[in-house]
């Protein structure tokens, strides 16, 4: 990133029309430690009264296009209906914009406050400088000026043009969440009304004159290449203008219509060289994971000595297939090469990393790429790869024009990057009550930044920390991970590790209360009992927000109430993100297929910026989790995937839709991430409910296996 | 390649298309209606729900030549008169996460509603249950076609 220069700045501020434009040095996270500052440009004020509020993570439904500007709104004492909403595309201006992590608006709580709260600053003393007044006797509100004694007011735009020639303060106030009137409210999500209408446009709805349309014919092998192809029948299809190979491993076929395109893919010959992977199945790579487990671990986290407890022995292994994240919107990007420059149109998760793949895809210097972001029809991390985009710039190049790539849901399916599949090993000393006196955690499963040719310091994958908390306080525990190598692609999706640890670490903490013979919650509250610390990597959890959780989700559910005849629960609760999830699962069984009637989420995730927004996300999460737990599971079979659309890859349906409730702990620490969280104990807890229907265990997803 | 006139939304298209076309790409890339969605291809998520003769049928394995000249509503005409009581219903409910597979939702329920006015929970989820949501809104889905359902939503069913 380089940083905005003073020219850069000014030429900011022409370009938006000699108005009142705020971008200036800000820390960002934690890249800040090393490179000092980032360069942030979120707010535009010109003098007609417009404000524009710049976004610059994606919108994949997570609601980032009204959360963000929210938050710099409050600061700047701004008229919400006054807000208009600008997504950024790849910039330079705002530090990393990857859109994951579910850190949009813990990443950007500090940056765009200070933003608004400058620019605020800055207005009020515009108004000072323009009535002849102490600036003490001004006061910003509902987008203009007050000053109190004469009764005269002044709009932000008619300040915008005094207030740009003022100098930025560095140090600026900030309000205090009991003064918040725009940040905890249920405002609409400005996406909506579009999105109902059909007007919204996601990456596969964008055209423009002259596009062509491209399918892409993929190695079906994984790892194989393009040995040979034959395009006769393929070009009899009307409107078929090129077929050419694209890198080694595909064959694009363009038309000048999507459905000529798939007609003239559908007829294509290719001939595979089906290269290393050929004999690759799924029950190789879940034995490659029995034998990684014999490998030296490496710590994420130690307490004591858990070699030195005594007691008696608990153990177990759970596993985890590889799951595909299936959005709705299949991949597909927009490319416009024209020798010297390339413009994109992509749904993306990760507007930098499409410029730069792009560029060095197809020849070009970084800052000859343009990208810009549309809306996604879903995200859940399949789209921070830049595949699609990198797709279609060599098609757009290839064939000198601009095209729209795009992937059918089969292609979604069989090309994807697949959360990794993984093996848990774990074990417990308990005392002779039958509480834990040791509590050790093997995650054996493949690093997907390593397979990505990221670094993985210290033998840990760098998303682990974030995903593998163990927040009890046992005094003895030991999290280790074991890094296993697969050839099967693999990827980021909603809550990562997160999902696989929790569901491993939380159907073991029940294991061991049956094992006591004691109530799943009183046991994990006895382990939550005493108020600590853990210090993880960078985060610092806190047992006693946990047991908070766990207590409000108990509550809410009547955890201590009879249940109808029939009704079983079952409890689970984790960390990650930087949030405290805890959910109670209520189910029946129906044939030895367990049917969740109702789902009681609690969370605690700091500050709430937007209520109906966290009451989308968590809902979504749970909905999503139980998705993964039932059926979602990815089988590779001679090398390539063998599930294809959504019979084989089945989604739940509204008939298999629980109520969830959700209650969020009041609080006015720092937002953590809401978008994830909620994911990872669902399975758990709908594993918990089913042991308590059935006394039977279930240790490897998915459940309807 | 053939000719079809096609009645959209209260108008007449002519469109020139191989006739086994879906008629979801007919919409999307000859007509430019987009608010109708490619999900899978093969009628299992019903993204690209549109009405034919008022009847939700799966655009994506709709070829265009059984629907030349029958009557054909997507998302765009489906509000005579602004939005449809279930397009008001769904923002009032917050719906929408992504939003992708919204607007096929949307045209299901609406020939849901029609021949329906008041449905059951049970008559919803038999409606509903071959679209499918990955943002898991089916909850908010249900209250907001009870929510139209309240308000008349028949009535409203628009350009023919």
């Amino acid at each position: 990133m380089s940083p905005l220069s003073r020219r850069e700045f000014v030429a900011a501020g022409v370009a938006a029309g000699a108005g009142l434009v705020v971008g200036f040095y800000l820390p960002h996270g934690e890249r800040a430690s090393k490179k000092a500052f980032s360069p942030n440009a979120y707010l535009r004020i010109t003098p007609d009264n417009k404000i524009t509020i710049v976004v610059a993570r994606s919108e994949m439904g997570q609601g980032v296009r009204t959360a963000l500007p929210m938050i710099l709104a409050e600061e700047l004492e701004a008229d919400w209906k006054q807000i208009e909403i600008e997504q950024a595309g790849a910039s330079t201006l705002y530090g990393d914009q990857t859109t994951g992590g579910s850190a949009s608006v813990r990443t950007t709580w500090d940056p765009m406050r200070k933003a608004g709260a400058a620019a605020r600053e800055m207005l009020i003393s515009a108004a000072a400088l323009t009535w002849g007044v102490p600036r003490s006797s001004c006061a910003a509100q509902e987008g203009g000026i007050l000053h109190g004694a004469s009764k005269r007011r002044l709009t932000y735009g008619e300040l915008a043009a005094r207030a740009s020639t003022l100098p930025i303060p560095t140090d600026v106030p900030l309000k205090q969440s009991k003064d918040y009137k725009i940040v905890g409210q249920r405002l609409p999500r400005v996406d909506t009304p579009g999105k109902v209408k059909g007007e919204a446009v996601f990456g596969i709805d964008f055209h423009m004159p002259g596009m062509k349309y491209a399918v892409l014919s993929r190695c079906p092998t994984i790892g194989g290449k393009v040995a040979s192809f034959d395009d006769r029948e393929s070009k009899k299809i009307a409107g078929v203008s090129f077929v050419g190979k694209i890198g080694d491993a595909a064959v694009a076929v363009v038309a000048h219509s999507v459905w000529g395109a798939m007609e003239g893919r559908r007829l294509l010959n290719v001939s595979w060289d089906d290269g290393p992977n050929k004999n690759l199945n799924t029950a190789a790579v879940m034995q490659s994971l029995k034998q990684a487990a014999s490998k030296k671990g490496a710590s994420l986290y130690s307490a004591g000595d858990v070699a030195k407890a005594t007691g008696r022995r608990i153990s177990a292994e759970y596993q985890l297939p590889f799951m595909a994240h299936a959005p709705m919107e299949p991949g597909n990007c927009t490319a416009h090469y024209s020798g010297t420059t390339c413009e994109l149109w992509a749904p993306t998760q990760v507007p930098q990393d499409c410029r730069d793949s792009v560029a060095q895809a197809v020849g070009l210097d970084p800052d000859q790429v343009k990208v810009n972001v549309t809306l996604m029809g879903g995200g859940f991390g399949r789209r921070l790869e830049h595949d699609y985009a990198v797709e279609a710039a060599l098609v757009s190049k290839a064939i000198n024009s601009p095209v729209k790539v795009i992937w059918t849901r089969e292609d979604d399916m069989r090309f994807s990057t697949y959360r990794p599949a993984s093996l848990h090993q774990l074990s417990a000393v308990v005392d002779g009550a039958g509480w834990p006196v040791a509590f050790t955690h093997r995650i054996i499963a493949p690093s997907i930044s390593g397979q990505k040719g990221f670094p993985v310091p210290g033998g840990v994958d760098p998303d682990l920390p974030d995903e593998a908390a163990f927040v009890y306080g046992p005094p003895n525990v030991l999290i280790e991970s074991v890094i296993a190598e697969t050839a099967v692609p693999l990827g980021w999706m909603r809550s990562v590790y997160a999902l696989q640890v929790g569901f491993a670490s939380e159907s073991f903490i029940d294991e061991l209360a049956a094992a006591a013979g004691k109530d799943p919650l009183e046991y994990r509250l006895h382990m939550l009992a005493k108020d600590q610390d853990i210090q993880y990597f960078t985060t610092t959890w806190h047992t006693a927000r946990m047991r908070g959780v766990l207590q409000l989700a108990a509550d809410k559910a009547g955890w201590k109430n009879f249940l109808p005849a029939g009704r079983f629960r079952g409890i689970a609760c984790f960390g990650c993100f930087s949030s405290y999830m805890a959910e109670v699962v209520e189910i029946s069984m129906e044939n030895d297929t367990p049917r969740v009637h109702r789902v009681v989420a609690a969370v605690d995730c700091g500050q709430v910026v937007n209520p109906s927004i966290v009451e989308q996300q968590i809902p979504g999460g749970v909905i999503y989790g139980l998705s993964n737990a039932l059926r979602a599971r990815i089988t590779i079979e001679k090398g390539r995937v063998v599930q294809g659309n959504f019979d084989d890859y089945a989604p739940l349906r509204m008939e298999e839709a629980p109520v969830v409730e959700v209650y969020a702990v009041p609080s006015a620490e720092a937002p953590t991430g809401i978008g994830e969280p909620s994911v990872p104990p669902l399975a758990p807890a709908l594993c918990n409910a089913i042991y308590a229907a059935t006394r039977k265990r279930i240790r490897a997803l998915p459940i309807l296996s | 390649m053939a000719d079809f006139t096609l009645r959209v939304n209260g108008s007449e298209k002519k469109v020139s298309v191989p006739p086994e076309t879906p008629l979801l790409w007919v919409l999307r890339d000859t007509l430019a209606l987009t608010g109708t969605k490619f999900g899978c291809g093969a009628g299992l998520c019903g993204a690209c729900t549109v009405h034919v003769e008022g009847s939700a049928i799966r655009s994506c394995s709709t070829p265009v030549a059984q629907v030349a000249g029958k009557t054909i509503v997507t998302i765009e005409g489906l509000g005579a008169n602004g939005l449809h009581a279930l397009q008001q219903a769904w923002i009032a409910e917050e719906v929408p996460q992504c939003g992708y597979c919204q607007t096929g939702q949307i045209m299901t329920a609406a020939a849901l509603l029609a021949k329906t006015p008041t449905p059951n929970d049970e008559q919803i989820t038999q409606a509903m249950n071959g679209n499918l949501c990955r943002c898991g809104t089916y909850e908010r889905i249900r209250k907001a076609i009870h929510r139209a359902a309240g308000a008349g939503a028949v009535a409203t069913e628009g350009a023919r």
